[in-house]
C-alpha cells in the first residue's frame, strides 16, 4: 500500500511527505515497518516535513534522529514544518554580526 | 568485476581516450573552444582564472591544470595559453609530461594571434586525435575505477534514495579496491560528527572537523545566514529546510567505508578506499576538482533534476524521484523512485548502480555526454580577483 510519509528515525518529531497531502486529510505515515495515522492541519507539498506532535518554541527538530535546526514558534501536530517556523544552527552568519 | 579501459605510462587507467585542449587563463578560452569544436575526439576544458589573483589561488590554478592533465581519461594534452598570464605554465607542462602524456602548447601572443592560433590548433589535434584512436581498450579490475561522488539540484528525495544508493555503491567498489572520493565540504556541515565516527584514525577525524570549519568560517564571514545560499532555493523549494538537513541527507553518499584520508582541492589521493576532499557544492568547481583529482567516473544523485556534465568524465545521474525522472529524461539516467513505494530497496539499487558506472566506464554513454550538456568547469578559489 501507498504511505503518505515517512519517519527516518524513532526520536524523530517530523515526517517527510512523499505525495502532495492535502489540510484534514489522515495521513498514512511509515516508520520502518509500523504505520501510524496523523491528521493534517495543512497542505503538504511532496518532499516537505510536518510535525508529528506539537513541538514547542525553541525545541530541536529531529530527522535522521539528529537534529536539523530550532523551531522559531509553536508548531502545533500536523502543521507544515519548514523554512515558516524552523531556524538552522549553523553557519549563522547573521547572528555573528549581531553579536559584534 | 572489470571493466574495459584505457592503460596510461603512469599505471592509472582511462574510461575515455580524449586529446584535452586546456586553457591556461580566462582570456584564451574562445580560441580553445573554437578548436576543440572543429575536431572529433577533442574536448575542451575552460575556466574563469590565471590572471590578477592572489599568489595563493595561482598556485591552485596551477595544481588543477596539472591534475585535469593528468587525468587518465585524456590521451595527451594542448595546452593554450596568451603569454602573459600568471599561471606556471612551466610547472603545469612538466608535471603533465611526467605522466608520460605528449603535451604541447600555444602560445596565442607568439603564434599572432586567435584566427593563426586556433589554425594550428586544428591541425596540431588532429594530428594528436589520430594517435589516440590507434589505442584499444583494455580488461582492467574495477579496483582501477576512482568514482567521484556529487549531488545536486537536491530535495528531500535526495537523502532518502539516490544518496544512500551511492553510498552502497561506494561500498562494493571500495570492497573491491577501488577509490572513491567525497567532496562538498558545504554539505557536511551539521553531520561532520557522523562522518567523523567513519574516520579510519584520529587524524582523520580532525581533518573533517578543519575542513568544516573553514567552510563555516568562510560562508559566515560575510554575515548572512548561510540560508539561500545553503540550501538554495531550489532546496528549499524542494522541502529542505536547514543545511543540518541537506547534509545529513548529503552524507549518506558516504556508505560505511572507513575514510582513509582527507586531501586539498584537486589532490589525487595516494591510498586507495574512500577518501574526502575539500571543496564546495556548487557543480563547476565540484566536478572540476574531483577530475583533477584523478576521477574516471562521477556519480551524481539529484532530486529536482540536475543537468550538468563534465567534458571528459562520464558524470552519470540518478534520482529517487519519479517527477523528476519523468520530466527531465534527458539529463537522468537511473530512476531509483521504486525505492520510495516499496517496489525496490537501496541495496538492490546500489548494487545496480555500481553496474551501470561500471557499464559506463567502458564505453556506454551517460546522457550528459550524448546531449553534450558537459560544459560544468571551473576551478574552486579562495580569493579576491584583483
Amino acid at each position: 500500500m501507498a504511505v503518505d510519509a515517512i519517519i527516518l528515525h524513532p526520536t524523530d518529531n517530523v515526517a517527510t511527505a512523499v505525495q502532495d497531502l492535502q489540510s484534514g486529510q489522515k495521513a498514512t505515515v511509515r516508520l520502518g515497518r509500523d504505520l501510524q495515522y496523523i491528521e493534517l492541519a495543512e497542505n503538504i507539498p511532496y518532499g516537505h516535513k510536518f510535525s508529528l506532535r506539537s513541538i514547542s518554541q525553541g525545541e530541536n527538530i529531529l530527522k535522521y534522529g539528529e537534529v536539523i535546526g530550532r523551531a522559531t514558534r509553536v508548531i502545533a501536530a500536523g502543521c507544515h514544518a519548514h523554512v515558516q517556523n524552523i531556524e538552522s544552527l549553523r553557519g549563522r552568519g547573521d547572528l555573528q554580526k549581531e553579536e559584534n | 568485476m572489470e571493466f574495459m579501459g584505457y592503460r596510461r605510462q603512469d599505471g592509472t587507467v582511462g574510461t575515455r581516450n580524449y586529446v584535452g585542449i586546456l586553457s591556461a587563463v580566462v582570456c584564451v578560452n574562445e580560441v580553445v573552444e573554437a578548436i576543440a569544436s572543429k575536431v572529433q575526439g577533442a574536448v575542451r576544458f575552460t575556466h574563469h582564472q590565471g590572471c590578477c589573483q592572489t599568489p595563493l589561488d595561482i598556485g591552485r590554478v596551477n595544481h588543477a591544470l596539472i591534475g585535469l592533465g593528468r587525468n587518465p581519461n585524456l590521451h595527451s594534452v594542448i595546452i593554450v595559453s596568451l603569454g602573459c598570464e600568471s599561471t606556471n605554465l612551466e610547472e603545469v607542462i612538466k608535471e603533465i609530461r611526467a605522466s608520460g602524456k605528449r603535451v604541447e602548447h600555444l602560445v596565442v601572443q607568439e603564434i599572432g594571434g586567435a584566427a593563426r592560433t586556433t589554425a594550428q590548433g586544428i591541425l596540431l589535434t588532429q594530428e594528436m586525435v589520430r594517435d589516440a584512436s590507434l589505442q584499444q581498450r583494455e580488461k582492467f579490475p574495477i579496483s582501477e575505477l576512482v568514482m567521484g561522488m556529487k549531488c545536486g539540484s537536491s530535495d528531500t528525495t535526495s537523502g532518502l534514495v539516490p544518496n544512500p544508493a551511492i553510498g552502497v555503491a561506494s561500498d562494493l567498489l571500495v570492497e573491491a579496491g577501488g577509490t572513491s572520493i567525497l567532496g562538498e565540504v558545504t554539505e557536511f556541515i551539521g553531520a561532520e560528527h557522523i562522518l567523523a565516527r567513519h574516520a579510519a584514525n584520529e587524524q582523520v577525524a580532525q581533518g573533517i572537523f578543519d575542513l568544516v570549519d573553514r567552510m563555516e568560517k568562510r560562508a559566515m564571514a560575510v554575515g548572512e545566514d548561510i540560508r539561500g545560499g545553503q540550501p538554495t532555493g531550489g532546496n528549499i523549494k524542494g522541502g529542505l529546510t536547514t543545511i543540518e538537513e541537506k547534509s545529513l541527507g548529503a552524507i549518506a553518499k558516504a556508505g560505511s567505508a572507513p575514510i582513509q584520508a582527507v586531501y586539498e582541492y584537486g589532490e589525487r589521493p595516494c591510498v586507495k578506499g574512500l577518501v574526502v576532499m575539500d571543496s564546495p557544492g556548487r557543480e563547476p568547481e565540484i566536478l572540476t576538482g574531483l577530475a583533477a583529482a584523478g576521477c574516471n567516473v562521477i556519480v551524481f544523485a539529484t532530486g529536482r533534476g540536475a543537468p550538468q556534465g563534465f567534458p571528459f568524465v562520464p558524470v552519470l545521474k540518478i534520482t529517487g524521484s519519479r517527477t523528476a525522472a519523468e520530466k527531465m529524461s534527458d539529463h537522468i539516467d537511473m530512476n531509483l523512485s521504486a525505492v520510495i513505494d516499496g517496489g525496490d530497496t537501496i541495496p538492490d539499487a546500489g548494487q545496480r548502480v555500481l553496474e551501470e558506472l561500471i557499464r559506463i566506464a567502458s564505453g556506454a554513454m551517460t546522457k550528459a555526454e550524448i546531449s553534450g550538456y558537459t560544459n560544468s568547469m571551473d576551478i574552486y578559489m579562495l580569493g579576491p580577483v584583483i
